[in-house]
């Protein structure tokens, strides 16, 4: 592992270690296991727009080797959703498999995460070099396209479970439009030029 | 990431007075009260600054009271729904800090269809009233709760003195609109002033209190100082803080949730397992302080003394 891919992986452990050290030592308030669940949900969500920014960021600066912390950054939204869905499973359900079950299909912002949730497992599965040349490129992309599907999706779940005050789903609401806006700009410019060109 | 640091000179919450520690506080200082004269007992209390400092002496204990141990103080004063602040639940107890402006009279209101209507200084409204210490259980409708020794005085005996009038048919109550002291409101989260409204009935129970303290002490800001309505057997958002407005109406009030959201919150907002948020469960809460959550019950427990109030109504669409 390069140094800087290595400065990546610590860094966005981060907030699990912080996360960890706050609970030990009292610092969450006085609903902790409300804090983590929350907080773990929003580090996964910060992670998947961090994996969105990468290319328009490679766009902008032409600094191409950011792709090689892609795939960590993606990895690391299924660390944070793991442990958000465990917090949701076992101290929300205690495993209680019949509740979980009717809570996934009754609430729409229960079966809208837990979609998402599992959309990011054939990602994860198919993250490894091997399963990229087993796929071949055309296809390892087009299924990772899903990451789209995910993103709105978590955006929607988050924009539905809060209560009143919808301001922070909002801003990340706002900052995926710009994401994904920046995407769709790009392609038809590009669609454009390729008209030009043909016809010149 | 939210995370509190500790400030120098903080106490960590462990070291925060249980209830325990508060009701033996209270018996050594009663045994004190013989020695010292009573004038001297606020100076020898007045040390630690976020510790409780008993202000009410002499209250009554409470038939009403439950067997459940209280959360602790620090537990009741960081961990608060105020949207008048923020949507934040840990920034209100850093935000209400001053609240209410000590300089600024705080003025209640009692009008609509009663016989004696006034305006009180908040001294002069509770003056006439015992004070009961009522250890209650709360129920948020975001399902968490917590066991509160509340300090305060039965509704229905300030109703008495105002002397409702036959068209009174609902209690409107209004909190406090200062964007100033109240810096949430310059938001439109809601559309302030908060109001609630109850039923002459529900008004009228025992188990309906006007709230002045808790853990024996003045409320704090963020507990909805300097007067609030304690209603233990409905969802926390109807025990409205803060008030500076009680009107006896003949229709039914709207409240403030119900403008903001009519299909998820209604007047009567009972707490309820069988009738969901249409969002989440109520069938269970989480107990602060606890780590699995625990069954909710009918009227939070209260059904013994609630119960009758609502019986041949369909709960479902009267919730």
């Amino acid at each position: 592992m390069s140094k800087f891919k290595l400065i990546i992986f610590i860094v966005s452990l981060v907030p699990a270690i912080w996360l960890t050290i706050a609970l030990v030592t009292n610092q969450l308030g006085a609903n902790p296991i409300e804090a983590i669940t929350r907080e773990t949900g929003l580090w996964a969500l910060r992670f998947l727009w961090l994996t969105l920014l990468i290319t328009p960021l490679r766009w902008l600066t032409g600094w191409n080797s950011l792709i090689t912390i892609r795939r960590m950054l993606g990895l690391y939204v299924f660390f944070y959703a793991v442990l958000h869905m465990l917090m949701y499973l076992w101290l929300d359900q205690f495993f209680d498999i019949d509740e979980i079950i009717k809570d996934i299909i009754k609430r729409p912002f229960i079966t809208i995460g837990f979609v998402t949730f599992t959309s990011l497992i054939p990602l994860v599965v198919t993250s490894n070099n091997a399963m990229v040349k087993r796929l071949g490129g055309k296809r390892w992309k087009k299924l990772h396209q899903l990451t789209y599907f995910i993103a709105v999706a978590s955006s929607i779940h988050f924009y539905m479970l809060v209560k009143q005050d919808k301001a922070e789903p909002l801003i990340y609401m706002a900052l995926l439009i710009l994401l994904l806006g920046v995407r769709i700009y790009r392609h038809y410019q590009k669609n454009a030029l390729t008209i030009r060109t043909s016809v010149s | 990431m939210l995370i509190r640091k500790k400030r120098l000179g903080e106490v960590a919450a462990n070291e925060i007075t249980d209830y325990q520690t508060y009701l033996n506080r209270r018996q050594f200082l009663n045994g004190a009260a013989l020695a010292v004269s009573a004038s001297m007992l606020p100076l020898s209390m007045a040390h630690a600054e976020s510790e409780p400092v008993p202000t009410f002496k002499d209250l009554i204990k409470s038939q009403y009271s439950t067997e459940e141990k209280p959360n602790s103080f620090e537990d009741i004063t960081t961990y608060n729904n105020f949207y008048e602040f923020s949507t934040n639940k840990t920034y209100p107890a850093k935000m209400a800090t001053k609240f209410p402006d000590k300089s600024k009279p705080w003025r209640v209101v009692i009008d609509g269809e009663c016989d004696k209507p006034g305006e009180y200084d908040y001294d002069d409204l509770i003056r006439p009233f015992s004070l009961e210490e009522r250890i209650y259980n709360f129920r948020c409708v975001e399902g968490w709760s917590m066991v509160i020794p509340w300090v305060g005085f039965p509704l229905a005996d300030l109703i008495k003195r105002a002397q409702p009038n036959s068209r009174a048919k609902f209690v409107e109550f209004t909190t406090l609109y200062d964007p100033e002291q109240m810096p949430g409101q310059k938001r439109a989260v809601l559309d302030w002033p908060y109001t609630e409204g109850l039923r002459m009935d529900e008004a009228m129970n025992p188990l309906t209190l006007l709230s002045v303290g808790l853990y024996g002490q003045e409320l704090l800001g963020q507990n909805g100082a300097p007067i609030r309505l304690v209603v233990p057997w409905k969802y926390g958002f109807k025990s409205i803080k803060s008030i500076v407005r009680i009107r006896f109406v003949e229709t039914l009030p709207l409240s403030a949730w119900m403008k903001a959201g009519p299909k998820e919150y209604g007047f009567y907002s009972n707490v309820n397992p069988n009738v969901d948020h249409p969002r989440w469960s109520q069938s269970r809460e989480r107990r602060i302080g606890e780590f699995l959550k625990r069954k909710t019950e009918m009227y939070n427990g209260y059904g013994e003394q609630v119960a009758h109030l609502y019986t041949g109504m369909d709960l479902t669409k009267n919730f």
